[in-house]
């Protein structure tokens, strides 16, 4: 079952706004939004709640103080500097358990992390998988690997035809996360220098994981220069560019309504979202 | 002065604020600029930096002598990151799993564990007319960011006005980032995505008890939310960038706001000015 992921490299480059609207186009599909860092598409799909589940991952070192000689072993060989004065910062600890394995008064334990939720539910567009990382918590890549596998499974009980996902931006693990093993990256950049050096570096993870890649440009003509090397840097590696999609304020307007943008208006831009979908459905 | 950067929705306009403020403040202040989103670091776009070092970025990871080693699986037991597997007569080892904590080295019976360095990335400093920058590039196909980000915080000046742009979003990377700032100023647009990721990112600074104000970039389209929220929770917008086609034209070339438009210097002079003020007070009511 084919599933698309929408990644940028650069953030706010419109991947929500486009993954709305494909809700709305595709037919027989799971969505599932994969930044779980900070989540909006709910904000355009309105979920209604069907499954709330915790998310434990990671653990968090723990100090007994009535066991604790304050020997001060553990400050010593704790890399990431998470114990101070005989007590844990649990923001820097990495949940490694190298202390609790050393302290020679067995004082630590490593309890396990609730590091935040996830959630199944249903929107007029079709089933939504989507979670909510706790503030500050480490694993977003096996929170997302979750909403994924919970999507295909969705997908595969219904017999759905597409797997639909927003992607959170950067390169790093949520990224390759939500990244390997999908059928196909659709990478959404903007027409400036920085959304063309982050398009780079992300078309580079989707290589090195072997997903096939497509463009999208989003707001081409606000510097239809740099739009032309971003086609003619396509053309030379082989990517297809999917959609030109223009510039217009009814993506904002359609994000204030709490509208994927192809409902709210019928201008430039949801026809080119439109002729993108049927690129990327082929 | 640490003053970091960041906002939970990318694309809001961290680094053109990271860029114009160091600018700004060049010519009366020592300024070093600090690119911590080594995902994606676009700083060197706009400022185009003469680079004159660079050191790698490493992981320690283990490396197993075979003649000493009695595949008694205590490394494997320890590591939490499923790094290590011990299969019959093979010891098997993930490096891209690792996160270099040293507990199978240090924990294994027959010290049969050593470590070796795996690069991850780079850091990279030089000046960019007058302003001493700094910045961490994570290697294409890595996951972990945080020990680029780490390296690239060592590099910081003890004195004068460290900027730290940060990665987007409200996880480690980005706590890596700004925490230890005195000042995290959280880029925003106003929109409903903008404000949902605002408050998730208010919440991050508010938990690493950072003293944070609000920029508000392309306003005039979009919503009034982010102002009702931000006099509601009582945090301070500081600075206003209105949404203009010859701001985006600018940005979309790569000229810094306070280059191609003059009268921003002024500003972001101002924007220092009131951050400076927030901290100072901070920092009485502190001492008291």
């Amino acid at each position: 079952m084919p599933e698309i992921v929408v990644l940028s490299g650069k953030g706010g480059t419109g991947k929500t706004s486009i993954v709305g609207s494909l809700a709305a186009l595709a037919k027989g599909k799971v969505l599932a939004d994969c930044d779980v860092d900070a989540a909006d598409l709910h904000l355009l799909l309105k979920p209604k709640v069907k499954q709330e589940n915790e998310f434990w991952s990671g653990q968090v070192a723990q100090i007994d103080e009535e066991k604790c000689t304050e020997c001060g072993l553990c400050q010593e060989l704790c890399r990431f500097n998470a114990i101070k004065d005989y007590k844990v910062d649990p923001i820097a600890c990495e949940g490694c358990g190298f202390c609790s394995h050393i302290c020679p008064e067995e004082a630590i334990t490593m309890p396990e992390n609730m590091s935040g939720h996830w959630f199944v539910s249903d929107t007029r567009y079709g089933p939504l998988v989507h979670a909510r990382l706790g503030i500050a918590q480490e694993n977003s890549g096996k929170l997302v690997a979750q909403v994924r596998q919970e999507a295909r499974r969705i997908a595969e009980e219904k017999g759905l035809d597409y797997i639909i996902s927003d992607g959170p931006p950067g390169i790093g693990c949520p990224v390759i996360s939500s990244l390997s093993g999908a059928s196909l990256a659709l990478m959404v950049t903007e027409p400036t220098l920085s959304g063309i050096h982050d398009l780079e570096r992300v078309l580079g993870v989707s290589r090195h994981f072997g997903v096939p890649a497509m463009v999208a440009i989003n707001k081409y003509d606000l510097n239809e220069e740099n739009s032309r090397r971003i086609e003619d840097y396509c053309k030379d590696q082989g990517i297809k560019l999917a959609a030109k999609i223009p510039f217009d304020n009814a993506v904002t307007e359609a994000i204030v309504r709490g509208l994927p943008v192809v409902e709210y208006s019928d201008g430039a831009v949801s026809r080119e979202i439109e002729g993108l979908w049927e690129v990327i459905s082929r | 002065m640490i003053i970091s950067i960041a906002s939970g929705k990318g694309g809001t306009g961290k680094t053109l604020v990271a860029t114009s403020l160091a600018l700004a403040l060049k010519d009366s202040h020592k300024v070093r600029l600090l690119d911590g989103d080594v995902e994606e670091p676009n700083d060197h776009v706009f400022l185009k930096p003469n680079i004159s070092g660079s050191q790698p970025v490493f992981i320690p990871v283990p490396k197993i002598d075979e003649a000493k080693c009695t595949r008694c699986g205590k490394c494997a037991e320890v590591c939490a990151y499923n790094a290590i597997a011990v299969l019959g007569e093979h010891v098997l080892t993930f490096p891209e799993l690792c996160h270099g904590c040293g507990a199978c080295s240090y924990l294994c019976p027959e010290k049969a564990i050593t470590e070796e360095n795996r690069q991850t990335g780079v850091v990279e400093w030089g000046d960019a007319e007058g302003i001493d920058f700094v910045q961490g590039r994570l290697t294409v196909g890595e996951a972990m960011a945080p020990p680029a980000i780490r390296k690239v915080k060592e590099l910081g000046d003890s004195d004068g006005i460290n900027i730290i742009d940060s990665p987007p979003g409200t996880s480690c990377p980005v706590v890596t980032a700004i925490e230890g700032s005195d000042f995290c100023l959280l880029v925003t647009e106003p929109t409903p995505f903008g404000l949902s990721d605002l408050v998730l990112a208010v919440e991050t600074v508010r938990q690493l008890g950072i003293a944070c104000g609000v920029v508000l970039n392309r306003a005039g389209v979009g919503d009034n939310s982010v102002e009702d929220y931000c006099r509601k929770e009582n945090i301070p917008v500081l600075l206003t960038i209105p949404l203009e086609t010859e701001i985006a034209r600018l940005y979309s070339k790569g000229i810094t706001l306070v280059e191609g438009m003059s009268e921003w210097k002024e500003r972001f002079v101002g924007l220092y000015e009131k951050i400076k003020e927030i901290v100072d007070a901070r920092n009485r009511s502190l001492k008291r």
